[in-house]
């Protein structure tokens, strides 16, 4: 299990600043929900994490920077917003791929890193995709596929960037049900961007919102999910639900219903 | 589990079964191309004296030596000539799309063949003196130099504008350089208009100068370029995926491309000297395993340049045959027979799916 923080992380496109000296540390095993509205900078973060766009401060894995790109590949694996799914690769070639950092430059995979995308494929029921072109699968089947990606990696720490956005309600659930299981079976460390507050709320230990770049208010989900905070990034109306259990929900309101 | 398995093997004799036909395609063209041919002896006899030239074969094959001659001397140098080109291009084709991640590019995206047609043309038209006492010849020699110097005057432009980082910035600077090495070429063309004629066949393409000494020039640009492209057969499966998830798996992406991109010019450049602009090839081959066979790099490669090679060795024979014993150039006759073939092979997957 590892932990990551982000200590006063910057970053700019051109002059424009994205991600305004955020710090925020995530314990081994810990998940932490990156909430806020589009453009507040929480895919920026992710990408600035895994390398795709420079940073100032700094991004350290239990305790040490991300030097090397193999190293950083090895201990961070990434689920973008919109994977490419190429439509005639197999399943089990794409999640083959996710094997790359650890074979050398000149070497091709090798017996031990076949076997674990296969068990990868297994253990996520996707077995009967291994021989399917990616293109013949569903929505739902991609996203899982793209997840079992990330842990043919086996890398610690799971960075995944609306990972739901592009699913109806069932595999929504369906797909935060298997990283919630994989965080509790393996130990993973995850981050995840999302859109919806109440799906956010219930996965996630912690949430950060970020507003302009900059984290506006952390904490559990009771703490930042209130109307007020809402109403202040979100500029919207919403009811919050405190269920028994703990859940949070958090509902929008229509303007005539709520005057 | 057990199916998955036998998926797997099936697949794996699947790859057999490509690899064994890819052979006998190569064998089969080269074959073919030796046997026919407008003067000579009889095509079946061909084989024949091939079996007899084996050590400890002994044939009476019918064929004379000095029809031996022009098989082994005048034919076999045209036949594997246009089997290196035409792997070449196609190699060089696929890898292009690879890097560039768009089935519609070819090997001269960045400007290899406008290059190498200009300093064609500067050497015909302009300095056609100055190489008279060089000791190789001087046209494919300076359209090589030419071909590399135009890849890399574009290279330099895409990564002055940050072109390292998208492929879109390359191909536009490419674009901005083929344009602007054709608008010399012209303009030299113009102030040279008796030479256009010869400038015109070399732009057309052909491989009926071949001698051995042509073969022996380009077959180790050709190795070199070709090895060095199988060794990035897995990182351009990476890039499949797209540069940003490509790097994030732990690819140095623009390390990657400019290495494939070297490369497969360094070959395309050699090919282009010794049998001018072949267009179509680089483009259609590639494309045309994809549809047979799939699109894993690690297959692609060795299928494109076996069918490639194919491909070439095959339209030549028309090309040598049918107005003999005058010749059409090759370039006209790829696309002539390719472009039909392609389209068949299109619409009968479309109908497939």
């Amino acid at each position: 299990m590892s932990s990551i923080e982000f200590a006063s992380v910057t970053v700019r496109y051109g002059r424009r600043t994205v991600v305004r000296e955020l710090s925020a540390l995530v314990e081994p095993g810990g998940w932490l929900g990156l909430i806020g509205p589009n453009g507040a900078g929480k895919s920026t973060l992710l990408r600035a994490a895994v390398g795709l766009v420079d940073h100032d401060g700094e991004i350290l894995v239990d305790g040490a920077p991300l030097d090397k790109r193999s190293r950083r590949a090895a201990l961070l694996a990434y689920v973008p917003q919109s994977p490419v799914m190429p439509h005639d690769m197999t399943g089990y070639d794409y999640v083959l791929l996710g094997r790359s950092p650890f074979v050398r430059y000149f070497a091709t995979e090798s017996r031990h890193d076949r076997s674990v995308a296969m068990s990868v494929l297994d253990r996520l029921d996707l077995a009967e995709f291994a021989e399917r072109p990616l293109g013949t699968l569903s929505g739902g089947e991609q996203q899982r596929l793209v997840i079992a990606r990330a842990l043919a990696t086996e890398a610690p720490i799971l960075l995944l960037d609306e990972p739901t956005s592009a699913l109806d309600i069932g595999h929504q659930q369906q797909a935060l049900e298997l990283v919630a299981r994989l965080r509790r079976d393996e130990g993973l460390t995850v981050i995840s961007a999302m859109h919806d507050l109440t799906l956010a709320g219930m996965y996630a230990d912690n949430l950060v919102l970020l507003h302009e770049g900059s984290a506006v208010a952390s904490g559990t989900a009771a703490q930042v999910l209130s109307p007020e905070t809402l109403a202040e990034f979100y500029g919207v109306r919403v009811t919050v639900h405190h269920e028994a259990d703990g859940t949070v929900v958090v509902i929008p309101r229509r303007e005539s219903l709520t005057g | 589990m057990g199916a998955e398995q036998h998926d797997v093997a099936r697949s794996r004799v699947r790859a057999v079964g490509w690899w064994l036909a890819a052979l006998a395609v190569v064998v089969l063209a080269v074959l073919l191309g030796a046997m026919i041919g407008p003067a000579g002896p009889s095509a079946w006899r061909v084989p024949l004296a091939f079996l007899d030239r084996i050590p400890g074969l002994d044939i009476d094959s019918g064929v004379s030596d000095a029809e031996w001659s022009l098989i082994w001397n005048i034919r076999m140098p045209r036949v594997l000539l246009a089997g290196i080109v035409g792997a070449m291009l196609s190699v060089g084709g696929a890898a292009y799309q690879g890097v560039f991640r768009n089935p519609l590019v070819d090997p001269y995206l960045l400007g290899a063949a406008a290059g190498a047609g200009l300093g064609a043309t500067l050497m015909i038209a302009v300095w056609g003196d100055a190489g008279a006492d060089w000791p190789i010849a001087p046209v494919p020699l300076v359209s090589f130099v030419f071909a590399l110097l135009t890849v890399a005057a574009t290279y330099l432009v895409g990564a002055s504008f940050g072109g390292l980082r998208s492929t879109t910035t390359l191909v536009l600077a490419g674009v901005a350089m083929v344009s602007l090495t054709t608008a010399i070429q012209t303009f030299v063309l113009q102030r040279n208009s008796e030479v256009v004629r010869e400038v015109y066949n070399w732009i057309l393409g052909r491989v009926s100068t071949a001698a051995w000494s042509d073969v022996r020039l380009v077959t180790p640009y050709v190795v070199v370029s070709c090895a060095v492209l199988f060794l990035h057969r897995r990182h351009l499966d990476m890039l499949r995926v797209g540069d940003d998830e490509a790097a994030t798996l732990g690819l140095p992406v623009a390390r990657v491309r400019l290495v494939v991109v070297a490369a497969a010019t360094l070959g395309t450049a050699a090919v282009v000297a010794v049998s001018g602009l072949i267009g179509f090839v680089g483009l259609i081959v590639p494309h045309a395993v994809r549809l047979m066979a799939g699109s894993g790099y690690r297959r692609l490669l060795p299928l494109t340049t076996a069918f490639g090679a194919a491909f070439l060795i095959l339209v030549d024979i028309p090309g040598r045959t049918l107005t003999a014993p005058a010749e059409l150039p090759i370039g006209v006759v790829t696309a002539f027979f390719g472009a039909p073939f392609f389209i068949i092979l299109l619409r009968t997957r479309e109908i497939a799916r």
